[in-house]
């Protein structure tokens, strides 16, 4: 039933078998014990379970592990090197763009793809790139200038 | 050292940002099971059978219970009751962990499925085969209470849970309303709305057989009540060998105040199958399963006198309580309802009159608000109604009725009609405020030339007082409240002079973590890091009555300055000893105790070694540095603010365009205005959610049409606008830091000023009042079927 | 949250995954982004018995342009469409739909095919499609056979592919230089699918074609509106062509847009496209 992968994570690589119907998301969580991707939804919609997927903002509940073979994720754990905070993580920090940290994870990650393609994101860009993202907590306000803050430390 | 009133950037943050956070579904224990629980796809229904064999056979597959295996357990309590008028006890049903006989909403727990794996339980699940018989179901309140309508408890006649009126004597009221100059009058749905933490509820239960102990870790605001709830109530466990667990709780919003039924299910299963079990609910079971919120049929009306002073208010309403009552759902319509009527105006005859109702849907108990937002909203509804029907500015005509400036200190606190005393409010310069932060002047010109050039802008206000800070005990006591509504905290002061601290609330975004170690570090006059601040355990936490009502730190902040006072006191007497001085010559202050006029003194860390190391110690002091406080205030306390939203409205779709929102809140001292901000902000996107955007739907057989994120339409970044927030500062009178609370005031302003601010968009229609959520369609239809040529 | 127990293969080519696909018949599906497929299978709405994955399929992948038409092949993503050179040069509403679609999760993963081949009726992309006059390439292990877009909806996630067959290409004619177009869309707020979605398209001669999706069951060009164009592109022509909308089509309904609503959307809708092409 199991078939092989080999999926990197984070920089690291990981040989092993999953089941072919195990999420992505799942095999973080439970095969990796890497919970700092968390599932927030069954629709594909909430946005709480958003890794990389070789440079790529990815709804990790949206694809099987299987997909990821040969394939190089980045989740939440991968930001920050030595203990130094990714300046996303430094922007949600200094602007309190964070309360209850479950969609945090998923906020940061989706952030990431954005500013890798858009290194001065206008508020609305901000705004739309954030559209499959759902946060109850700040009303988005603080996260859009926790990644304003984050463009402007990245980029000037 | 000052921390108090600046903005320190959150301690908690680190964790979260780094995907180190810890909540429920995190936590893996050895020889962990999971569970599935099939729920029941119709409203109302009989079980006629139960077929769990296949499942069973299926490899993996540890135990299946079904409502049967429960049927002689207790369900879960109400926590709070409410008498009929007539004295009457409230009708009370139980509310069993699992049903056995019949089915009361779609959601409703029917067996539970125990497996090695959740993928297993998952197979397993599709494997049960329930048969039902459906029955009609009672959906629509109105309809509900009519005779012959279908009971959701058999001994519940005209489904009505109980009724009950508040304010001044009715007749008066009556004849009030009746000599006014004018009466505005509102019938409406306050609709449900489903809260939506995006971290889904989880429970874990483990029963430890070596040493005959249990440990749920649960997703809670309220750990301790719900250990209390558990042993004393439900599964009859000695409180002493139960340990409740909220580690990291990804947002509550107030549905996670409750005890569930999956709660004391995963605990009572893992003694019966001797392992660990977890559950973790799927989104869709989210919205089946976590208590509702708001679902008001009200209808209100307002008295003016001819100068456009409010002579009587008079309020009806239907309160749906779902199909069983959640643990607080009595105490929502009434007295966090009925209370908050007066307002912030001095109309002198009030009078409210509630009825709760069951009906086969989810339960409805507090959400975000419970209770307030809810009069809120029908008050300045009334209000910019009103303004409109008399043709006077509603900011104007709010200024004509703000009760005056009191401060609780020289002036007495203002008693209203409906049992409340107000601590202190100064209300007028909110409202000033917020008008001039959002131009108002400037607006109305613009408002008028786009008129003219066909577009339709609208401006709405909402000004509103509520109360927080939920307790005094004995009062919440006599108003029906089954438990009491203190705070409990304990200061550990270590040797070296660091300092933990343990309290009974519950931080679930809040950022107590930060505030509360800004009050200690303050006090003490210590560097921030050598504050910890530990809570959600039970174990460590030796009580605690959780985080809801905005009322952490008022109760528990103040809790923890009780202790912290403690520690000053019993510090100055080993300092005085240190010092050779008279404990009345010795002053505390910056960290240190010195001898009045003197350089002489000694700084924390030595009395805190002191005071473990007592070679050299006051005669007949106990060793140690470490108090435990509880503090039970002497009211609620009464936060207040004014809230404006600017509206553009698409006249040919009729979608609603929220083009700026300004709010102005005073929620008494501010510990860390950062955090206080962010609560504002959170707190004013829900309430514009509930005005634009959300609402259950349940179809005639109970259904919920929109349970899912692809039909309930959650606010969004590209939803709302950048919020403009400022805020005056009216202390608390009765509390030792001032504070009053900032959790739910943005929720309570937001939805009437949006709410009005598409009223008067759409006043050249002559319409004055809409169902919510405001969507496109509502909106457009109206315009369509306005006569008004604009 | 989960899906059903299922086999997976990874076939490295087209012939390779029809063979798989003539195998296991009916109990096979196609996976490609999965954005369609996942998510029902989570739900177990779908449960197939077989995933044939064909996202490593290299020939599967990319935008050519072939002088005269363009042809985008099924595996590609949606957010790859839309900032694509070649589809914003010349088919400006191709570009615009595909960076409305979903979320930018979704656009990074999410392919054409698998979107067309899901029919979803709210889907952006089969009323562009149409709009565009686009061909679909079918393979089979009987060999390729092509089928106009308008044929290839049928009714809801119904669709012209049969047993054994997988969308492999869209081809997609260049229209005349000068030509404009557009897609407008009135947004379903919770799932960000198409209340009304309108695609329209109009070349130097004003011939003008429009195709809506959300708005019934299956995507549909309105010839309605184009017949009542006849050309006139002028704000009164646009504005009494637009009226026209969805005429003697069964328009759906749901709790956001009723059967009268969603029909005045179209209007609105169609007024709204037609005029940025003026």
């Amino acid at each position: 039933m199991k078939i092989p992968v080999t999926i990197t994570v984070n920089g690291k690589k990981h040989e092993t078998e999953v089941e072919p119907r195990t999420l992505l998301v799942h095999f973080l969580r439970e095969n990796l014990a890497m919970t700092g991707t968390h599932v927030g939804c069954d629709t594909s919609s909430c946005g709480a379970c958003t890794v990389l997927l070789d440079g790529k903002a990815l709804k990790s509940c949206t694809m099987l592990a299987i997909q990821a073979d040969g394939r190089e994720v980045t989740t939440i754990e991968g930001m920050a090197q030595d203990d130094k905070l990714h300046p996303i993580q430094q922007g949600f920090h200094e602007k309190h763009g964070l309360q209850c940290g479950f969609c945090t994870p998923g906020m940061v990650m989706t952030a990431a793809d954005l500013l890798a393609n858009n290194p001065k994101p206008s508020e609305t860009e901000i705004r739309h790139a954030l559209e499959g993202n759902f946060c109850r907590c700040t009303g988005y306000h603080n996260i859009v200038e926790s990644i304003q803050h984050a463009a402007h430390a990245m980029n000037g | 050292m000052t921390f108090i009133g600046k903005s320190v950037k959150r301690v908690e943050d680190k964790r979260f940002l780094t995907g180190k956070g810890r909540y429920t579904d995190d936590i893996k224990l050895p020889g962990m099971t999971h569970a599935v629980i099939i729920r029941s796809p119709h409203a109302h229904a009989r079980i006629l059978n139960v077929n769990t064999s296949k499942a069973e056979a299926l490899p993996g597959v540890v135990k299946i219970f079904t409502g049967k295996d429960v049927a002689e357990l207790n369900g879960v309590p109400c926590g709070w009751q409410v008498d009929f008028k007539n004295g009457d006890t409230m009708k009370e049903p139980p509310h069993k962990l699992m049903v056995a006989d019949k089915t009361r909403h779609v959601g409703d727990a029917v067996a539970m499925i125990i497996a090695e794996t959740y993928a297993i339980a998952k197979d397993a699940a599709d494997m049960v085969v329930v048969d039902y018989d459906e029955m009609k179901a009672a959906i629509n309140m109105r309809e509900a209470i009519k005779p012959g309508a279908p009971l959701v408890h058999d001994d519940v006649p005209n489904n009505i849970c109980f009724d009950w009126e508040l304010g001044s004597d009715k007749a008066e009221v009556d004849a009030a309303m009746a000599a006014s100059h004018h009466v505005t009058t509102l019938e409406f749905i306050n609709q449900r709305v489903i809260p939506n933490a995006i971290e889904p509820r989880s429970a874990i239960g483990h029963y430890d057989t070596a040493n005959d102990r249990y440990t749920l870790y649960t997703s809670s605001q309220n750990p301790h009540l719900i250990r209390l709830l558990l042993c004393a109530f439900v599964l009859g466990l000695p409180e002493h060998r139960v340990r409740v667990v909220s580690p990291d709780v990804g947002g509550g919003f107030g549905s996670k105040i409750f005890h569930y039924t999956e709660e004391a299910l995963v605990v009572w299963a893992s003694n019966q199958i001797k392992r660990p079990i977890k559950w973790t609910a799927e989104r869709r079971e989210s919205f089946m399963t976590d208590a509702h919120g708001r679902d008001h049929v009200t209808k209100a009306e307002m008295g003016f006198d001819a100068d456009g002073k409010m002579t009587a208010l008079r309020v009806k309403t239907l309160a749906n309580m779902g199909a069983y009552l959640s643990t607080f759902a009595p105490c929502v319509p009434t007295w966090l309802h009925g209370t908050l009527l007066q307002g912030l105006y001095t109309t002198p005859k009030v009078h409210v009159d509630v009825t709760a109702v069951f009906t086969h849907t989810t339960a409805v108990d507090a959400y975000r608000g419970a209770g307030r937002p809810e009069a809120t909203y029908l008050l300045e509804r009334l209000i910019d109604t009103a303004a409109l029907e008399m043709k006077m500015d509603p900011a104007e005509l709010r200024y004509k009725n703000f009760i005056p400036a009191f401060d609780g200190v020289k002036q007495e606190g203002y008693t209203t009609q409906v049992a409340l005393q107000y601590d202190s409010g100064n209300y007028e310069p909110v409202l000033k405020r917020a008008l001039e932060m959002v131009g108002y002047a400037d607006f109305r010109k613009e408002q008028e030339q786009a008129r003219k050039d066909g577009r339709l802008l609208g401006i709405g206000f909402s000004t509103y007082v509520e109360a927080c800070g939920i307790a005094p005990s004995a009062v919440v006591g006599a108003l029906g409240a089954r438990a009491g509504l203190f705070e409990s905290a304990h200061v550990r002061v270590q040797p070296t002079g660091k300092v933990s601290v343990y309290t009974g609330a519950h931080s679930h975004g809040q950022g107590h973590e930060t505030t509360f170690a800004q009050i200690v570090a303050d006090k003490f006059g210590i560097p921030l890091e050598d504050v910890i601040l530990e809570h959600g355990d039970s174990d460590s936490v030796a009580f605690g009555m959780g985080t809801y009502g905005s009322r952490s730190l008022a109760v528990g902040g103040s809790a923890i300055v009780k202790s912290i006072e403690k520690v000053i006191e019993k510090g100055t007497k080993i300092a005085a000893h240190l010092l050779e001085a008279a404990e009345t010559d010795i002053e505390f202050a910056e960290g240190k105790w010195t001898v009045k006029g003197s350089d002489k003194s000694v700084g924390f860390g030595d009395v805190s070694l002191t005071a473990y190391v007592p070679h050299n110690y006051p005669e007949g002091l106990e060793p140690g540095l470490d108090f435990s406080s509880f503090y039970d205030p002497a009211n609620f306390t009464y936060p207040f603010g004014a809230h404006i939203a600017v509206v553009e409205i698409d006249k040919e779709t009729g979608k609603v365009d929220l083009k700026r929102f300004v709010a102005v809140d005073d929620v008494g001292n501010v510990i860390n205005p950062m955090i206080v901000d962010g609560q504002i902000h959170g707190g004013v996107a829900q309430g514009i959610g509930q005005a634009l955007f959300e609402g259950a739907i349940y179809d005639e057989d109970g259904q919920l049409v929109n349970g899912t994120y692809m039909d309930y339409t959650m606010p969004r970044a590209d939803d709302l606008p950048m919020f403009e927030v400022d805020r005056t500062v009216t202390p608390c009178p009765h509390n030792p830091l001032g504070v009053k609370g900032a959790g739910e005031a943005g929720c309570i302003g937001s939805t009437p000023a949006v709410a009005n601010a598409v009223m008067d968009a759409l006043s050249p229609y002559g319409i004055f009042d809409l169902e919510m959520p405001l969507t496109p369609e509502r909106v457009w239809t109206a315009m369509q079927n306005s006569d008004a040529v604009v | 949250m989960i899906p059903t127990q299922v086999e997976y293969h990874r076939p490295k080519t087209i012939a390779e995954a029809l063979e798989l696909l003539q195998k296991f018949g009916e109990d096979a599906k196609i996976l490609a982004g999965g954005h369609s497929l996942i998510p029902a299978m989570k739900l177990r709405l779908s449960t197939p018995a077989q995933l044939i994955d064909i996202a490593n399929i290299p020939d599967l992948t990319g935008i050519d342009d072939e002088g005269d038409h363009i042809v985008i092949w099924a595996g590609a993503k949606h957010g790859e469409i839309a900032s694509s050179y070649t589809i914003k040069e010349h088919l400006n509403m191709v570009a615009e739909a595909a960076g409305m679609i979903g979320d930018v999760q979704v656009r990074n993963f999410g392919t054409i095919g698998g979107s067309l081949a899901h029919a979803d009726p709210a889907a952006d992309w089969p009323a562009v499609m149409i709009a565009a006059d686009a061909t679909f390439v079918i393979a089979s292990t009987s060999g390729e056979r092509k089928v106009a877009a308008a044929d290839f909806f049928q009714g809801l996630f119904m669709t012209d592919l049969n047993e054994g067959e997988i969308l492999t290409q869209i081809h997609i004619p260049k229209p005349p230089a000068g030509t404009k177009s557009t897609y407008e869309k009135f947004v379903q707020p919770a799932s960000r699918f198409a209340i009304v979605g309108c695609a329209a398209m109009s070349d130097p001669d004003c011939n003008v074609r429009v195709a809506f999706a959300g708005v019934s069951s299956k995507p549909f060009r309105d010839t309605g509106i184009e017949e009542a164009l006849a050309g006139d592109m002028t704000a009164s022509s646009i504005e009494a062509a637009a009226n026209k909308a969805a005429e003697g089509v069964s328009v759906m309904s749901d709790h956001f847009a009723s059967e009268k609503y969603r029909r005045h959307i179209a209007k609105v809708y169609a007024k709204r496209a037609l005029m940025k092409l003026v």
